[in-house]
């Protein structure tokens, strides 16, 4: 294979994550703001803060209101994460490596573009927005459902998996990086109606709300969700599984080498370093700086599978 | 019953219905118009999943267009194209011959049949492939040949192409959505087989591999990449052919070959089916701005380490102005008689047929020598005074850049329209393979369809559809 189609696979499966979970942050942010009457600009920062782009959107937009937010997000073409542009150029990714994809894979991202050039085309009005966001997690959910039925399990497949799950082990560890503070056992707020609202917001933004409360019971509280989201490996968006995940498409791609790679070695280091302890030794890390820590490693990691696998020149 | 002037393949010249529609005709009387309708808009919906789009190139947004396709079939029985098929082989064999010859020998100009001038001021001359001898001998691996027709076993060829036709992709594409739209009509009528062009093309290419190959050869498509207007086309037969495809900044010269980068480290290649132009191939060799190209490529080639299709250098063999010495050529290198006709030419580098062509404009087509796409041509009878005295004058002020032909009757073949059939002119570019001993020529090709009534251009840059095209068994 190419190096500039394991590239295009590995970018066009992380922009179609990100489309995804950005429009579930959108989602999110406004749940919160329809259901809390006491929540405003504070929270749609957060939410810009979870989506890597408050920077962006301070230059490019004057004022931090609701609509200015969701329109960013959804459809603003200067913002490269918006849903819009991430779809607009997995597309473009998916038209490069063409030859590497199935018919079907081909079309549902054809047609995820194509619904999102049409619905995303004006600015979408508050109650149009369920639907509008719905639809776009439908349309690239169905890419996802094309590729893990339709495509063979080689290397092509491998790097669609890398993408994916780079960008979803980034999510998960940016959406507690900016609510980190709500997980610690701080003695304020404890047991508030705040900090259920809170919880809530983070298992919501990572569709984990009914899974979470299947699989701890009503009860539970910050140290279960930090568990959850961090090591639990039978939850599809937690740092552990997505981990999990990148070493075994790792480990597939250097099949046949003598020796593992240094991005597959990488990914084992995090993997025995990080995510093999139980969460309270994560606390006692501080979480914070455990996440931050994640972070940092996840680019390195991702810098290595560009360099080991001759994305570029 | 009164003659027409123009020919419709399914009609005739006189309202009788021609033979190899006759199926087809008994079929569609049975339709529903709306069903058909309905089908017409399902084959545009089922293009635009595809991705089957061309990018226009001058428009502010790089728009992805759709060309327009047609349901309704062109039929051509199987005793018309056995004419067509040897006529193009003959072509094909002439062209490859009159390449040889100017790359080496130039006996022909030796011989006087054509001015030297011709070809040592000819933009397409490449004199970088002087003495080099293509791996198996072979300069244009694929070949288009643009036919026009105007009566039953009257094909005229319009165009040779032999740089690095274009539209294969949609003769499959188009009978692809045949099969899925009317599968009855596929067993009504026995429709010979265009769907195995890519296997043929990529034996027809490793076939070409230079002496250095080892093992199966491997063969890549070069593209210049998503912005190009035919990139749907490269990457489509890449997809079908099951080979990579570059771009240029994949590939670089290692150890004497040409290798592109894959994820394990550089991997040597033997054949490039290369779709971008000359200029663009070698910055070393040819353009130094170039950013498609592979740096010393060209010596990797003239040492025999790669087989470039097509080799650099064809277009002269298909430029405009050396079209009008095709009857020529191929008597001198086969010793026959051409079997398809030129269009008659006047070349307006010579004084007495300019002022032939300028005394005529209003009945003739004047193109440019270096044109394609139908853009800057002149056609006499559909132009108004002033547009006649403007081209007149460019005519007159730069004669050696344009050649002029008559206005053909061309044929028409009925559309789907608003009122059920109606006629349309059409061409069409059937594709030839070559390979060392043999050609091979797919029965069928691109048919093009001017939509407008009436009118003559069928580029689709301009407006122009495509059809799929019937070569019938008997």
């Amino acid at each position: 294979m190419l190096g500039k189609t394991a590239n295009g696979l590995y970018w066009m499966y992380r922009l179609l994550e990100r489309a995804e979970n950005t429009s579930r942050l959108i989602e999110t942010g406004q749940r919160i703001a329809l259901t809390s009457l006491d929540s405003g600009e504070e929270e749609w920062r957060s939410v810009l803060q979870s989506a890597g782009s408050l920077g962006q959107f301070e230059i490019n937009r004057d004022e931090l209101t609701k609509d200015n937010a969701i329109d960013w997000l959804l459809r603003d073409r200067a913002n490269p994460s918006s849903v819009l542009s991430c779809i607009e150029t997995a597309r473009q990714n998916a038209r490069l490596v063409r030859t590497a994809l199935t018919n079907e894979v081909w079309e549902a991202t054809n047609a995820a573009y194509m619904s999102a050039r049409q619905m995303l085309a004006r600015k979408v009005a508050e109650r149009d927005l369920p639907g509008v966001l719905g639809a776009m997690r439908q349309t690239t959910s169905l890419v996802r459902g094309m590729t893990h039925g339709t495509m063979l399990r080689n290397n092509i497949y491998n790097f669609t998996r890398l993408g994916t799950f780079i960008e979803r082990a980034d999510c998960t560890a940016r959406i507690m990086d900016v609510k980190y503070y709500v997980l610690l056992p701080s003695a304020s707020a404890v047991g508030t109606s705040l900090d259920n609202v809170q919880w809530e917001t983070i298992l919501r933004s990572v569709s984990a709300r009914g899974g979470f409360r299947m699989e701890y019971g009503a009860g539970a509280g910050r140290r279960e969700i930090a568990q959850f989201l961090i090591l639990d490996k039978r939850m599809p968006r937690s740092l552990a599984f997505c981990v999990g995940k990148l070493s075994d498409n790792l480990r597939y791609l250097q099949s046949g080498m003598m020796h593992p790679g240094p991005a597959q070695l990488k990914a084992q280091t995090i993997e025995r370093t990080y995510l093999s302890h139980d969460v309270d030794a994560v606390f006692d890390f501080g979480l914070h700086e455990y996440i931050g820590t994640f972070l940092r490693l996840l680019a390195e990691l991702s810098g290595q599978i560009e360099t080991d696998f001759r994305f570029y020149e | 019953m009164e003659k027409s002037p123009i020919f419709d393949e399914m009609w005739g010249r006189e309202e009788r219905l021609r033979a190899p529609y006759q199926r087809f005709h008994d079929w569609f009387d049975g339709e529903d118009s709306r069903r058909l309708w309905a089908k017409q808009r399902e084959a545009e919906e089922l293009f635009r999943l595809t991705g089957i789009t061309f990018n226009v190139y001058g428009r502010a947004e790089a728009d992805e267009r759709l060309i327009p396709f047609d349901i309704i079939p062109r039929i051509i029985s199987d005793r018309e194209w056995s004419r067509v098929t040897r006529g193009i082989e003959q072509r094909i064999r002439a062209i490859n011959a009159f390449l040889h010859d100017i790359y080496h020998g130039q006996e022909i100009l030796k011989a006087g049949r054509i001015p030297r001038e011709m070809i040592s001021t000819n933009s397409a001359f490449e004199p970088r492939m002087l003495g080099v001898t293509p791996p198996g001998g072979i300069y244009t691996h694929i070949v288009g040949i643009d036919l026009v027709r105007t009566g039953p076993d009257e094909f005229f060829v319009l165009e040779d192409n032999a740089r690095t036709p274009s539209g294969v992709s949609y003769m499959l594409e188009n009978r692809e959505t045949m099969l899925q739209m009317f599968p009855e009509l596929f067993s009504q009528n026995r429709v010979r087989d265009v769907q195995s062009y890519p296997t043929d093309l990529r034996q027809s290419l490793a076939d070409c591999a230079p002496a250095k190959t080892e093992g199966t050869p491997v063969v890549a498509v070069l593209t210049p990449g998503i912005y190009n207007s035919a990139y749907f086309e490269h990457a489509f037969l890449a997809d079908q052919m099951s080979v990579e495809l570059v771009e240029g900044h994949d590939l670089r010269v290692v150890d004497g070959r040409v290798a592109m980068r894959t994820i394990h480290g550089y991997k040597p290649i033997d054949v490039l089916y290369r779709r971008v132009d000359d200029d663009f191939l070698d910055p070393l060799n040819f353009n130094l701005d170039s950013q498609l190209g592979i740096p010393g490529i060209m010596d990797v080639y003239r040492a025999g380490g790669i087989s470039i299709a097509n080799a650099p250098g064809t277009g002269i063999a298909d430029d405009k102005a050396i079209y009008s010495y095709m009857p020529d050529i191929v008597e001198f290198y086969t010793g026959e008689r051409p079997i398809l006709r030129n269009v008659p030419t006047w070349r307006c580098s010579e004084p007495d047929q300019l002022s032939y062509v300028l005394d005529n404009l209003k009945d003739l087509v004047v193109k440019e020598v270096h044109g394609s796409g139908g853009y800057g041509m002149l056609i006499g009878p559909a132009a108004t005074k002033k547009e006649l005295a403007a081209f007149r004058r460019k005519l007159k002020a730069r004669p050696g850049r344009y050649i002029a032909q008559p206005t053909l009757s061309l044929s028409t073949v009925p559309i789907f329209a608003q009122k059920g059939l109606s006629p349309r002119h059409v061409d069409l570019r059937p594709f030839g393979l070559v390979s060392p001993g043999r050609i091979k020529v797919t029965p069928g090709g691109l048919t093009r369809v001017a939509l407008k009534k009436g009118s003559l251009v069928v580029n689709s840059s301009q407006g122009g559809g495509t059809k799929d095209t019937w070569i019938l068994e008997d």
